[in-house]
């Protein structure tokens, strides 16, 4: 498991991030993670409670959004999206996929910050 | 209070991911095969490479290997017994390698260059979870798989059997008195990762050898 070096690197990201946005706080982080990523939302949660106190990101939430995977079939000559990923195969015609084309992403997608006062 | 979301879209690996390209470029300008052999603790990676770097040496080529472990350098000397370069990465407890260890410890490795060597092998971390998010610049990521193991493992493990470039079963010369169901395991590889290159192997006995030696020629004649 390495989901805490993950958070790691999502808090110096974020912080770096926030250089642009002096004094501004942050609510909450979204990621985009692929189900075949191999990390477990529920541990990243966990893990970011602890990397990120006494840092800017202390008390935001974060948010993790799965992808599901999904193949090229060649066969059908479309994107088609797995159910689960025990199983590399077209769920419609059932031939084999090599060519994925979502479900290894592991990114910050967007963060929601409060900018404070309104500048004039 | 002013709310605002801020799009970063930003990989959250992406030093490793760069650190990573700019190595697969340096293997490609020096002509060197990369490969990174992950499995589990107790597959057999370091008896397989143990055979394959000797195999490779008594063919006249360069060869050399970078082992991680999270502790000791029992691999490296056991290796080293090949007569090939070996040079140990002790992670201190970080359950994979990563980009940057690699490029440290390329880095003023005495006598080794990379345009020196034909082959560089890392052998990775036991484990199959982590090493396979972290992309070390390699031309082949081999996964391994021993008999003792389980079928399933590729399907209890997919992200890292679907990463892979090549699969090998090890242990092959205890197969019978293990219950090893070869039929199973090749189909729950091919499920996972359908049409990858499957070799069976026994380090003991050199079983499958000469077809993944093979395999090795052809992967660096088309670098």
């Amino acid at each position: 498991m390495h989901e805490l070096s993950i958070v790691t690197s999502i808090v110096e990201s974020v912080t770096e991030t926030l250089n642009s946005y002096p004094g501004a706080r942050v609510l909450e982080v979204r990621l985009r993670v692929g189900a075949l990523a191999s990390v477990i939302p529920e541990s990243l949660e966990f893990c970011y409670g602890i990397a990120s106190e006494g840092t800017p990101l202390e008390g935001s939430r974060l948010v993790v959004n799965v992808l599901p995977v999904v193949m090229h079939c060649e066969a059908c000559g479309e994107d088609v999206e797995l159910e689960g990923v025990q199983s590399f195969r077209c769920p419609r015609c059932g031939e084999p996929c090599s060519d994925m084309r979502q479900g290894r992403e592991l990114e910050i997608d967007s963060i929601e910050i409060d900018d404070g006062e309104v500048k004039a | 209070m002013t709310t605002r979301i801020v799009e970063l879209r930003r990989g959250i690996l992406k030093k490793n991911d760069e650190l990573a390209s700019a190595l697969r470029a340096s293997y490609t300008a020096a002509g060197v095969l990369v490969l990174n052999l992950v499995s589990s603790p107790g597959t057999g990676k370091t008896t397989f490479l143990e055979r394959t770097l000797k195999e490779l040496k008594s063919r006249g080529l360069r060869v050399a290997a970078l082992v991680g472990d999270l502790e000791t350098d029992n691999d490296a000397r056991r290796l080293a017994s090949s007569g090939a370069p070996v040079r140990q990465i002790n992670t201190h407890g970080i359950c994979h390698l990563d980009a940057e260890m690699i490029g440290r410890h390329l880095n003023g490795w005495e006598g080794v260059t990379l345009g020196g060597l034909d082959y560089l092998f890392i052998e990775n971390v036991g484990n199959l979870v982590c090493p396979s998010s972290y992309d070390l610049g390699e031309k082949i990521r081999v996964a391994l798989l021993s008999v003792t193991e389980g079928e399933d493992k590729p399907l209890k493990y997919p992200t890292l059997f679907n990463s892979a470039d090549a699969a090998v079963i090890t242990k092959m010369d205890i197969a019978e008195p293990c219950g090893f169901d070869r039929a199973l395991a090749l189909r729950n590889i091919n499920e996972i990762r359908p049409g990858i290159r499957i070799f069976e192997t026994s380090a003991k006995t050199g079983a499958g050898m000469e077809e993944w030696l093979a395999y090795l020629a052809e992967a660096r004649g088309v670098l």
